[in-house]
């Protein structure tokens, strides 16, 4: 009965108001494209130190970069900027797809696929060749990266990818989102599994 | 804040400047004696009445019709000419002040290379969010100079400038000198600008680009061609580690610091290729292209939060202690 009275309205042409307000108030759901230049002030270079677990001592701290930045479509086109300019398409190819370096795109995370971890992984550095950015990075440039990292393997939402440059280059083949299709993690040894991972 | 400088297309300092601030004059008189007469008409029209006001609605007196049709006649052959006369007049000057190969942006470089006036300076300028890159192109590599945001070029010699653009679309015009240049992503375009009298002349860019779009200016700097072989081998040089132990500490920081993964400094093992060159920062007039003064604390203010002064700039903010400040604005100061 009530969608009728609404279809009724609608139809009448006097629901017209009614609707384009409620397209407006929809718009307020937008945020994917959110931009606060002064929220990112208070960096300085990266501290090698971030929370990755919710066990802590003391008051708990809010981690609020991840938040700021790892679900936000400028955050990633910004990540992307920055994966050009510090080269990191060096190792891992341009959009990701690994050469020297390990893939973005499939879901094998040696080291974690949350954006704690691969801050880390940035920061501090793996094993054999990714080297450590302690100090070379301001911390918010860090969450950039870790946005677009997360982007190129699906992690964030579909409405936060790049449609961008290295996607349009000849021979890279956009997979993002394409997860778990992309690989078998059961070809990971156990012990070199992320935690959580299957 | 800033000294204001001439940037006004109505003050030429270079040929291509002049023949367009002539076009514009003759434009401008044009339309002025057009409105004069325009005007005059009407007023006559209003004023000067022959008849009593009891003239029927519609006059079918012959004479009145042949008087109509001359004039209006007269006045629609008269547009005719004028917008003709416009149209021949800024033919001739768009040909006059269009680099020869600005007619073939799609062409190789080399043909380009051929097209530049004969000994004309070679100069190639990349736009960027929100700032310029100026290289000196040379023959030989080691006597090529990259700087950033200032122009400086001889006096009474063509500048034949390829521009090219690292992200979005952007417009190069400095109005005193030559007219509007775009820059697009992906190909090169080409002007050749001249300046006639030494000088400073401010530009900006002239097409929307971004949050910053309004804080991307830059300064051609006109010298006589002396002072500008003088200016030109002292960027030659690459920078060396200081002597002083403050300089030398700033230096560490630079180094040491998210600086170095975006800046060069040639002679130091900064060599970040994304971000203006620092190699001779302390020579140049202004910073954060063109929009403060080259001074201690613009510059320390600059360093510490660019997001305050420019929103959106590339650049992030950076901690530093009070010491790491003073150490590497002492290091900075001393890139002549």
């Amino acid at each position: 009965m009530m969608r009728s009275r609404l279809g009724s309205l609608v139809r009448g042409g006097r629901g017209a108001p009614l609707v384009a307000v409620l397209a407006l108030a929809a718009l307020a759901a937008c945020e994917r494209e959110h931009r606060d230049f002064a929220t990112a002030a208070p960096g300085g270079s990266a501290e090698s130190i971030v929370r990755t677990s919710a066990l802590q001592a003391g008051p708990p701290t809010p981690d609020l970069d991840a938040r700021l930045y790892t679900e936000n479509r400028w955050a990633v086109s910004e990540g992307q900027r920055l994966y050009s300019w510090y080269n990191c398409a060096g190792c891992h190819s341009p959009g990701g797809g690994g050469g020297m370096g390990p893939p973005h795109t499939d879901d094998l995370w040696v080291y974690g696929s949350a954006p704690e971890n691969i801050y880390q992984s940035i920061v501090q550095g793996r094993p054999h060749g990714m080297p450590a950015y302690t100090g070379r990075l301001s911390s918010s440039d860090v969450w950039k990266l870790v946005a677009y990292v997360r982007s190129l393997g699906g992690l964030t939402p579909f409405d936060t990818w790049s449609p961008r440059a290295e996607m349009m280059e000849e021979g890279v083949v956009d997979t993002r989102g394409t997860g778990p299709a992309m690989a078998d993690s059961s070809l990971i040894p156990p012990e070199q599994r992320a935690p959580g991972q299957p | 804040m800033i000294q204001r400088l001439p940037q006004s297309a109505l003050d030429p300092a270079g040929p291509a400047a002049e023949r367009i601030a002539a076009l514009w004059d003759f434009a401008f008189w044009t339309a002025a004696v057009v409105y004069v007469v325009v005007i005059a008409a009407l007023l006559y029209a209003a004023f000067h009445r022959k008849r009593p006001a009891a003239v029927p609605v519609v006059d079918r007196d012959p004479r009145t019709e042949r008087r109509l049709l001359v004039a209006v006649s007269g006045a629609t052959a008269a547009t005719v000419v004028i917008l003709l006369v416009f149209f021949v007049v800024d033919l001739g000057v768009t040909g006059a002040v269009a680099n020869p190969a600005a007619m073939h942006e799609h062409s190789t470089v080399s043909r380009a290379r051929h097209e530049a006036p004969a000994g004309a300076l070679r100069v190639k300028v990349t736009g960027y969010q929100w700032w310029w890159k100026i290289e000196y192109l040379d023959s030989v590599p080691s006597r090529r100079v990259t700087t950033a945001n200032e122009l400086v070029v001889p006096v009474g010699r063509p500048v034949a400038i390829d521009f090219e653009s690292g992200d979005v679309i952007h417009s190069f015009w400095v109005p005193a000198l030559h007219g509007k240049r775009d820059l697009v992503p992906g190909r090169t375009t080409r002007l050749t600008i001249e300046a006639a009298r030494p000088g400073v002349y401010r530009g900006e860019c002239a097409e929307f680009c971004g949050h910053q779009h309004a804080k991307m200016a830059l300064h051609v700097v006109a010298q006589p061609a002396d002072e500008f072989a003088v200016w030109y081998e002292a960027q030659l040089a690459p920078a060396s580690v200081p002597a002083d132990s403050l300089r030398r500490a700033g230096m560490h920081v630079f180094l040491g610091k998210p600086c170095a993964m975006c800046h060069n400094i040639a002679g130091l093992p900064a060599s970040g290729q994304v971000a203006p060159d620092l190699t001779h920062l302390a020579s140049r007039r202004t910073i954060a292209a063109g929009i403060l003064p080259n001074t201690k604390g613009h510059l320390a203010g600059w360093i510490l939060d660019p997001q305050r002064i420019k929103p959106g700039a590339k650049m992030p903010p950076n901690g530093l202690s009070p010491d790491e400040l003073e150490a590497i604005l002492a290091f900075l100061g001393g890139l002549r």
